[in-house]
């Protein structure tokens, strides 16, 4: 495992109607990292999810994903966000017009890329066969695993994943979190998600607890 | 990898998933295109077949020279002749005949007769000459002998060799079709005879129309039509063919962009419709654009989607409409004639050309009226922030983008003073613009509107004694007052432009009923069965006619066309008994009249409609000459009156005034009065006995009223057609919206199944939120539909046809429209209830989608 940092934070703050909701927050996440980031409600998880995929803009510090600064501007934020990085959320959100094949194709089409790969990822997520169904024909724990197909077809660097599992029974939870980690080691990806689930963090390399002191790590509890 | 193939499976997944409103969305901007487009295609078929058919008649000439009156001495002919810059001068003698064969199957059959002086015709408009029989060609200066045009041979169904009958006031002509016309305009129905037989034969010795004139080679057009125009004083008249091109185009101007108006606000209310559609989508698509904006998609490209979603339905109804626009136009001509019923261009059998310059324009119209519509709810998607976006619950964020209470407020303003201001080259513009103001500002102040009274509706509630559902009802419209307004903004459209007609036609309807009483005071009415009749009744005539038992009073009345104006259409000079001391148990005047005493003794009086004024600047108490007395006379407007039936322009005189200055003593009308206990079935029966009796038109007070009457409501037909098809337009949005408001809250209705609530409640609780809306809908439709029709009434009118009138509340018709609106709301809404209630709404609880 490389451990050139993929994603740097460096005392960033955020504060909404004068509350402040990150204050010079500061960590690396090393390349190929699949690292969980828990904390309370409120604390900012959210926040700094949207920060890191430039769909909001920290109010100080500075962000470097592979080193280079996350651009302020939408469309260098954009273009950074279609090339680098792919999502994963607890709503799935699955355009419903779109065959599932054409759902995990967005993201090839979007960067102009072969669409070879997304019947691939398909079959990888155990959705070999129902390219052409419609998203109303599948079940909650099928959904995401549309979305995370979607989410690594492009091979992007880093997957943001928020609660992925939240809407998810327990079983089919644990399903698709074996999923997410398998394939974002497949594919060499970092991966950052954010959960209240132990359970859910378990699965990952790290865990981190955001409070308003920062960033802290958490002993796995297979480690301790 | 080509992005084309995002592009459109986002289109197709988009439409195909709400097919029928994308179908409502083209059908509603098909219709906007076609009407407009029809209505062009048939003007411009009548407009230019007009023209050809007048330019023919002119021939190859330079100038053509006319009198203010529609005729003059024919001593100017040779003076022109011998003119110093004339080459050649053709005098001409246009008769407007009238078939009494043809009289009892259609109304006013006239053609007209063109007495040319064959020698110089040769040489001006050589293709009107006649052609006569191998053996028999000093016809063309017989005194019998008339040529007819391939149109008027098979109109009138006759061929060379018969003999035709045609009138002249009382008197009939009997003529003898001697061949054809070397060329006529096609469809054209004209004669042509001597012009010395035509003078004789219709009472019009030493009398001309025109002449027309070829100059010499190297004379500048321009300066001698200057110079003889001053010589020839203001009594005549110089014209070019581009002077009846634009009178051609004058004529029907203020009808046709009347017609086009209402065609474009059924396009206006397809836009509308576009908005409130493209609204609820995006609002409906929220967290999806959101999404795509999260997997990497610009916010051009996001509106770049959004506008071609709307803009390929813009252009695919653009295309439909300029279709059924056109095969609209071609129906229409065939069965309403050029005119729409209106009656400019009677006799003319126009055909459709294609426009292609035109057809581009409605396209462009349609398909620009289509994105400006989608332009704000799609700027307003592809700019939303895809984080919060992304979240349920941050949909209605968007109406926040469409709250502009002072865009409202600078519509309605704009629209008030746009209302004062003065017509634009005689067309009411800022009247039109003030009206768009109004709904536009109207709609925009809907949202504040609504929350207003909702809200304190919503405060006036007492949740412990109404219904459950009457409190979500009004809870929700109260608390989500935006997306309530997208639907309001149907009903208010629709509603607005039914109060606004309702009251227009019905002021309008009143006032001319009113008219008609003060105009026909007498007990009957009689002229020749052919209308445009120059010869009318002569003295003789008149004689016989006043002669006849049981007639307490006869009034005759003098009516004669005067050009004042040779881009404009005539204008009327009527003369008849007017009392100087009470001209208004005659006239309908206006309060703007002089008091008689005011009346200078050396003055004539005159009184004038109220087109005058606005066309030719006449006032009260201004003096003017008259060109039509030799020598000029100087008049004074005594006072203004409303005119009803001419729009270009009417002057009433004294008889005895008009008959000492010109010498012409016919009549074209008389007013009867029957005498106390004499029946007017027995005078009407003496009239018909007359010798001359079968050319008379005899008719009753009443049945003037009743025809005028009729004729009122045929002009509005097509009036009625179009605001038929916009206010269908705008009930389509309010049913758009309503079915599109439902797929939004398919989560809410979920989450009220879940609490308890049946799938029945449901129902009734939406139809309650439906009549609700559409009840507040009515209340502000009726103020903007009010404040419409006052500026119909007072502004519209007015400066486009130069009549004024008052203001009726046709109080049963509105309440039955209201009623109507009301009923249809909540028809809709409780359908689009079913069937938003009809599927897995429980399921649309666990899952976003």
């Amino acid at each position: 495992m490389s451990l050139t940092p993929v994603l740097e934070l460096s005392n960033v703050s955020k504060t909404y109607s004068s509350r402040q909701v990150l204050s010079g927050l500061s960590y690396s996440f090393a390349a190929g990292e699949y690292v969980a980031i828990m904390g309370d409600s409120g604390v900012g998880k959210s926040t700094l999810l949207n920060l890191i995929a430039g769909l909001d803009s920290p109010d100080s510090g500075e962000i470097r994903i592979d080193g280079k600064i996350l651009p302020v501007e939408d469309e260098a934020a954009t273009n950074l966000r279609r090339r680098h990085l792919g999502f994963i959320f607890q709503a799935f959100h699955i355009l419903p017009h779109l065959t599932l094949l054409q759902n995990v194709s967005l993201p090839l089409l979007l960067n102009r890329l072969p669409l070879d790969r997304a019947p691939v990822m398909l079959t990888a997520v155990g959705l070999q066969g129902r390219e052409q169904d419609f998203p109303h024909q599948l079940s909650g724990g099928e959904l995401q695993r549309v979305a995370i197909a979607r989410a690594l077809v492009h091979r992007p660097r880093l997957i943001l994943a928020d609660e992925p599992t939240g809407n998810l029974d327990q079983d089919t939870a644990h399903e698709v979190l074996q999923l997410i980690r398998t394939e974002i080691k497949a594919n060499q990806a970092s991966a950052i998600i954010v959960t209240h689930s132990r359970l859910a963090a378990e699965t990952a390399d790290k865990i981190l607890m955001l409070s308003k002191h920062g960033l802290t790590p958490v002993p796995l509890e297979n480690q301790t | 990898m080509n992005p084309v193939s995002l592009t459109r499976w986002l289109l197709l997944g988009e439409w195909c998933s709400h097919r029928l409103q994308s179908v409502v969305a083209v059908l509603a901007i098909m219709l906007g295109v076609a009407l407009g487009f029809t209505i062009h295609l048939i003007n411009t078929a009548a407009v230019s077949e007009f023209s050809a058919a007048t330019r023919s008649l002119s021939g190859t000439s330079d100038l053509t020279v006319r009198a203010v009156q529609s005729t003059f001495d024919e001593s100017l002919y040779p003076t022109l002749m011998q003119h110093e810059g004339v080459a050649q001068a053709s005098p001409v003698l246009e008769i407007t005949a009238g078939v009494p064969a043809k009289a009892k199957s259609m109304h006013n059959p006239v053609f007209k007769i063109l007495g040319l002086d064959v020698f110089r015709a040769t040489a001006v408009t050589p293709d009107l000459l006649g052609v006569p029989a191998e053996d028999r060609q000093m016809d063309i200066l017989a005194s019998d002998a008339v040529f007819l045009s391939p149109a008027a041979m098979e109109w009138l169904s006759v061929k060379q060799g018969d003999s035709i009958e045609v009138s002249a006031g009382a008197k009939r002509i009997t003529l003898r079709v001697a061949g054809g016309l070397t060329r006529a305009h096609a469809g054209q129905r004209i004669a042509v005879m001597d012009i010395g037989a035509a003078q004789w034969h219709f009472d019009q010795l030493g009398q001309l129309s025109r002449i027309e004139l070829k100059l010499r080679q190297g004379v500048d057009r321009d300066t001698f039509r200057a110079t003889l125009s001053k010589e020839l004083g203001a009594s005549y008249l110089l014209t070019e063919s581009e002077d009846d091109d634009e009178r051609a185009h004058n004529m029907s101007r203020a009808y046709r962009v009347n017609l086009n108006i209402l065609a474009l606000v059924a396009l206006f209310t397809g836009a509308f419709l576009i908005f409130s559609s493209q609204v609820l989508s995006t609002i409906r698509r929220r967290s999806q654009l959101a999404l795509l904006r999260v997997l990497g998609m610009t916010r051009r490209q996001i509106l770049r989607q959004l506008l071609l979603e709307s803009g390929m339905l813009g252009v695919l109804g653009s295309l439909l409409g300029l279709a059924l626009g056109y095969l609209l136009a071609a129906t229409a001509l065939y069965f309403f004639g050029a005119d729409l019923g209106a009656g400019f261009f009677p006799g003319l059998e126009p055909r459709l050309h294609p426009d292609p310059l035109a057809a581009l324009f409605y396209f462009l119209l349609g398909t620009g009226v289509t994105l400006s519509g989608s332009l704000l709810p799609a700027w307003e998607a592809a700019h939303a922030h895809p984080a919060p976006a992304l979240k349920s619950g941050s949909e209605y964020t968007v109406l926040a983008a469409l709250r502009a209470p002072r865009l409202a407020a600078a519509c309605l303003l704009t629209g008030v003073i746009f209302a004062g201001l003065p017509p634009v080259d005689d067309l009411p513009v800022f009247g039109y613009l003030a009206i768009v103001l109004l709904l536009i500002g109207s709609m925009a102040a809907l949202p504040y509107l609504c929350e207003l009274f909702f809200s304190t509706l919503s405060r006036a509630l007492n949740p412990n004694r109404s219904s459950v559902l009457y409190t979500l009802a009004i809870t929700r419209l109260s608390n989500a007052s935006g997306l309530a307004a997208i639907a309001l903004g149907g009903v208010l459209v629709s509603f607005s432009l039914m109060v606004a007609m309702a009251i227009m036609v019905a002021s309008f309807r009143i006032s001319v009923d009113d008219w008609l009483a003060r105009v026909l005071p007498a007990d009957l009415y009689l002229h020749p069965t052919i209308h445009q009749d120059m010869r009318g009744f002569i003295p003789d005539e008149q004689q016989i006619i006043a002669s006849q038992p049981g007639i307490e009073r006869i009034d005759f009345i003098r009516s004669i066309p005067l050009t004042f104006d040779p881009a404009r259409s005539n204008i009327t000079l009527l003369a008849r008994p007017i009392d100087r001391n009470d001209p208004g148990l005659t006239l309908p005047l206006t309060e703007d009249r002089l008091p008689p005493g005011d009346i200078p003794p050396d003055a004539i009086p005159i009184w004038v409609s109220e087109a005058m004024v606005d066309l030719y600047g006449f006032k009260t108490g201004k003096r003017v000459t008259l060109p039509f007395a030799d020598p000029e006379q100087t008049f004074i407007v005594a006072g203004i009156w409303r005119d009803y039936g001419r729009i270009f322009g009417a002057i009433q005189m004294q008889l005895s005034d008009y008959r000492r200055l010109t010498g012409d003593d016919h009549a074209s009308d008389a007013a009867l009065w029957v005498k106390e206990g004499a029946a007017i079935d027995t005078v009407i029966s003496a009239l018909q006995a007359l010798p001359f009796g079968d050319t008379l038109e005899i008719m009753e007070t009443g049945r003037v009223r009743a025809v005028a009457l009729k004729q009122f409501d045929r002009s509005f037909v097509i009036t009625y057609l179009l605001e038929l098809v916009a206010i269908g337009v705008g009930l389509m949005g309010v049913a758009a919206s309503f079915s599109a408001q439902t797929l939004t809250r398919i989560r809410e209705f979920g989450m009220l199944r879940h609490i308890g609530l049946s799938r029945r409640q449901i129902h009734r609780m939406l139809t309650l939120e439906g009549g609700l809306l559409a009840g507040f809908g009515i209340i502000t439709g009726f103020l903007a539909g009010t404040a419409i029709s006052l500026i119909l009434i007072f502004v519209v009118n007015p400066q486009s046809f130069h009549w004024t009138m008052q203001l009726h509340m046709p109080w049963t018709w509105l309440l039955l429209m209201a009623l109507a609106v009301l009923g249809a709301a909540a028809l809709t809404a409780f359908a689009a209830s079913r069937h938003a209630a009809s599927g897995n709404v429980i399921r649309a609880v666990r899952e976003d989608w």
